[in-house]
């Protein structure tokens, strides 16, 4: 299990999820867990809370999770997601008010340096006004 | 009486998916003209999963099986009507014995609408499903010796008022001003399951 917090990356689209999930990977190698997922569960534009938990758990750290998404059901289906957690993991799980591509390249930099799940999504939301 | 209870349940459950079904194409061109045109699809597919399972459902209590239905909504659907509507149904769930009175139905048919609104973070005349939700859960607060008929009317004019307004919540804000003078397709779909509802309290569904 990794010592720094991992980034979960959810769009409606999975190619943007993958995409940048790619990015991520190009700032910060290996070494934050970083998971994505789009598409819903027929396969067409959407977000499927099970896959997003499952996301999730495929990056568990304890030093938390942060989660990043695009549009509004993805941020309700990944709130759906942490409430199918345990509630000892759900505590650790922010669903950060960020752009889902800049956010999650900053947060996973933030991440690098072994910040804390606060610090990294504070650092990611600083990109919102 | 077991049987019938069942029987009930199971109309109760299957008239309102079926509704929402049948109107699987109106739901999606309202949504194409203010949103991302899959609320019709994404309902369709949470509710045939819903179907899917009606023998199941119907074996439980009514609140287990709206807990049940409700989760089949957030798994399936995809959309942002998945967590919505799940969040619904398994409220009401929580909220409801079995068969329920008038007053432990408005009960928890106005702690499901809260919980809705805390899903999306919304509140009425947002030009969404909790404009249609909101005017029924008074209607059920109110009463009437002809509870069907009033819970229809207030429906029917829930979803027109929604037509002039301007949407607050959901991908329709992003239209701002334009997304004036259509129906919101949230607040339809609740009225199709709220009529279907009605149906099967006549004996109708």
């Amino acid at each position: 299990m990794s010592q720094f917090v991992g980034i979960v990356i959810v769009s409606h689209s999975p190619d943007v999820a993958r995409g940048a999930a790619a990015m991520v990977r190009q700032m910060v190698g290996e070494e934050v867990p970083c998971a994505f997922t789009g598409g819903n569960p027929a396969g067409d534009l959407g977000t499927d809370p099970l896959k997003i938990r499952d996301a999730i758990e495929s990056v568990w750290s304890e030093a938390g999770v942060a989660v990043f998404v695009d549009l509004g059901g993805a941020e309700m289906n990944a709130e759906m997601a942490v409430e199918m957690l345990d509630p000892a993991r759900g505590e650790k799980v922010r669903i950060c008010n960020a752009p889902v591509v800049e956010g999650a390249v900053i947060a996973a930099s933030e991440a690098a340096g072994g910040s804390t799940l606060e610090q990294v999504c504070a650092t990611a939301e600083e990109l919102s006004p | 009486m077991m049987a019938d209870v069942r029987d009930l349940r199971r109309r109760l459950i299957k008239a309102p998916a079926e509704r929402v079904i049948a109107h699987a194409e109106e739901l999606t061109t309202l949504d194409q003209a203010i949103g991302d045109g899959d609320h019709g699809i994404n309902m369709k597919r949470g509710l045939e999963a819903v179907l899917a399972d009606l023998d199941k459902l119907a074996e439980k209590p009514l609140g287990e099986a709206l807990k049940a239905a409700g989760m089949h909504l957030v798994t399936k659907v995809g959309g942002a009507s998945g967590p919505l509507y799940g969040t619904l149904f398994m409220s009401l769930g929580k909220g409801l014995a079995d068969i329920p009175d008038r007053a432990q139905m408005a009960n928890a048919f106005r702690a499901a609408v809260d919980a809705v609104k805390a899903r999306g973070k919304s509140d009425f005349g947002m030009k969404t499903m909790l404009d249609v939700l909101g005017p029924v859960a008074e209607t059920l607060e109110a009463g009437s010796a002809e509870l069907t008929t009033a819970l229809r009317q207030r429906a029917a004019d829930a979803v027109a008022a929604t037509k002039p307004l301007q949407a607050i919540r959901g991908r329709a804000s992003f239209l701002g001003e334009r997304s004036k003078g259509h129906i919101d397709p949230g607040a339809r779909s609740s009225q199709l399951m709220v009529e279907a509802v009605c149906d099967v309290i006549e004996g109708r569904a």
